[in-house]
């Protein structure tokens, strides 16, 4: 498992699709690390008997009908596009 | 007092004069409208208003609903149909939101006008406002220090009576916190007593709107509108939803508050610490009993936060990539230049430097060491405070452990802002219930006062009860009474409304 605390700032920039300039990659690192730093106290307490909580809430697997009901349309779902066309958002092509 | 006086008025104050026909809804339109336009300039409390929607709506208030003709702020994260929703971010700069959120539609509902949209940290991350890319708010007590955050805005409007109530969100203590250093009420509730449908989602599983208001029967009344089950929500609770306001009795013989040997930490600002041994002196002095319990875990709550809350928030704003809604970078070579980009220009720099922490600690390799970590140690957390309410009704502590901080003090220093939240984000991670009131004020070198906030925490789902002590607490002393030196121009309600013989 690699060391803790060794956050490489660029390359986690590029999994989360966030550029970020060479000045905010230095200090992200430096706070960063000072903050995975003092996350290494969680290795302290004893969790051999703990089960993962994903959450608080007492509730689990919440089904419902599964029915058609009125919702917004698509011109809506459209109202707040950078770039729309013919109903669809209009991207960059993605494919050769 | 005069039409102008309206905004000094809470809630139950302005219902009693709306229910009597003393005053239209119009009328109290207009009076908070001329407020805002005399109080906003200096304190930057709100991003948008809409008062030709919100007087639309007051011609047919029902003025017989529990909040039929009372305006409401609210946080500008939170939808409201066609009116904006920018999260005081740049990535969301025109945005308009195309559906009203289950909190909004149910304060409509209720009777409630939806008005104006109020600052905050930019997506909620923060705890002074300062992370807005809109502009700053400043703290109605003394403008040069913040007024808390992240939910500043909403904080700052009810304190200089630029809003007779709002709602805020509180995912790591975003109501409470604002609330105690601006010397109002604020409310958490349990996770999932209110919907979180269209909320913008910062961190999923502790996100949490409340109501931020001058009384805590106020608190009590927007509760009883907000709260409930919702389909659009799947964690929202089924449990029936009771009257807040039936059991403010004022009666505390015989309850029990627990204080937590672990939060007597030394970082507690002097005056805070003072005035919080006064309010335990004075709950003992009604009658309640103070028992001292142990929270083991807490000194890993903040780390936990950390971790978890930025992990969710990586997650949650991967949809903003400049395709659907927002900025978008120009003339973008391929998708990913158009993704990178859109978000750099897009997000400040706290928003950025949550998404770098959450998505290192969700990638592989990483991802046991501190997510899984993480989530083990909330559930640490969580028994810590099961144990604790075996034994006590609600425990008591300072909200934080400081009062309002000069601007710009913190902004360098994350880790630091970050470590002030260690008496709100437990709540967050438990999952329980926790509200902030004031319980005194601190001097400054500068000469001005400084509210300081008391937190009472208690066990899910158990609102009726701390807003019960809560409020004994607060009708048997006066600081809930004090305005900010801005306020002290409008009138406290002394009688009838007296009208102008010219008035049309």
């Amino acid at each position: 498992m690699p060391e803790s605390g060794e956050i490489d700032v660029a390359h986690v920039a590029r999994l989360a699709r966030l550029n970020l300039t060479a000045e905010e990659t230095t200090l992200f690192q430096e706070q960063l690390r000072r903050v995975l730093e003092y996350a290494e106290k969680l290795r302290e307490p004893d969790t051999s008997e703990v089960e993962t909580a994903a959450h608080a809430a007492p509730l689990f697997d919440v089904l419902r009908e599964d029915e058609p009901r009125p919702w917004f349309t698509a011109e809506d779902a459209l109202s707040n596009a950078p770039r729309q066309a013919n109903g669809l958002f209009v991207v960059p092509k993605v494919v050769e | 007092m005069t039409l102008a006086d309206l905004p000094a008025l809470n809630v139950g104050e302005l219902r009693k004069l709306l229910q009597a026909r003393e005053v239209s809804p119009r009328e109290v339109l207009e009076a908070l409208q001329a407020r805002i336009a005399e109080v906003d300039p200096k304190i930057g409390a709100y991003l948008s208003l809409n008062f030709d929607a919100a007087l639309a709506l007051a011609e047919h208030a029902d003025l017989n609903l529990p909040l039929g003709g009372v305006p409401i702020a609210l946080k500008d994260i939170i939808s409201v149909e066609g009116q904006p929703c920018t999260c005081a971010s740049k990535i969301l700069p025109n945005h308009r939101a195309t559906y009203d959120a289950t909190v909004v539609r149910k304060l409509k509902a209720a009777g409630a006008i939806p008005f104006g949209k109020t600052n905050m940290d930019e997506f909620a991350m923060g705890s002074s406002t300062e992370n807005s890319s809109a502009k700053l708010t400043r703290n109605p007590w003394d403008l040069s220090r913040v007024p808390g955050g992240s939910s500043g805005g909403s904080a700052a409007a009810v304190a200089a009576d630029a809003a007779f109530a709002a709602l805020g969100t509180d995912t790591g203590g975003s109501v409470r916190q604002p609330a105690a250093l601006s010397g109002v009420v604020g409310l958490k509730p349990s996770y999932g007593r209110v919907s979180r449908f269209g909320l913008v989602a910062f961190a999923s599983s502790l996100d949490q709107a409340g109501p931020l208001t001058k009384t805590v029967r106020d608190a009590a009344l927007l509760l009883n509108a907000i709260a409930g089950a919702d389909p659009q929500d799947s964690t929202s609770l089924p449990e029936a939803v009771p009257d807040y306001t039936a059991k403010l009795d004022g009666e505390l013989r015989g309850r029990r508050l627990g204080l937590a040997k672990e939060y007597m930490i030394d970082g507690i600002d002097a005056q805070v610490r003072t005035a919080i041994e006064e309010a335990v002196a004075h709950f003992q002095s009604l009658g309640a009993e103070i028992v001292e319990v142990s929270l083991p875990h807490t000194e890993y709550a903040v780390a936990t936060y950390y971790m978890i809350a930025s992990a969710e928030a990586s997650a949650n704003l991967a949809r903003f990539d400049g395709v659907r809604y927002g900025r978008r970078a120009e003339s973008p070579k391929d998708i990913l230049d158009l993704y990178g980009r859109t978000r750099e220009e897009g997000f400040g720099p706290e928003v950025k430097r949550r998404i770098i922490l959450g998505t290192y600690v969700l990638s592989a390799g990483y991802y046991d060491a501190y997510y899984q970590r993480a989530q083990k140690v909330r559930e640490l957390i969580r028994r810590d405070f099961v144990q604790a309410f075996a034994k006590v009704d609600a425990l008591i502590s300072p909200t934080s452990p400081e009062v309002a901080f000069p601007l710009g003090e913190r902004q360098a220093d994350p880790l630091r802002m970050y470590l002030a939240d260690v008496f709100t984000i437990a709540a967050n991670l438990a999952g329980i219930c926790g509200i902030s009131l004031p319980c005194g004020f601190a001097q400054t070198d500068g000469g001005t006062e400084l509210p300081i906030g008391l937190q009472l925490l208690g066990k899910p789902l158990d609102e009726a009860r701390i807003l019960q002590i809560a409020h004994a607490y607060e009708q048997s002393s006066d600081w809930h009474k004090r305005r900010p030196p801005l306020a002290a121009n409008v009138q406290r309600p002394t009688s009838n409304i007296q009208r102008s013989t010219q008035k049309e």
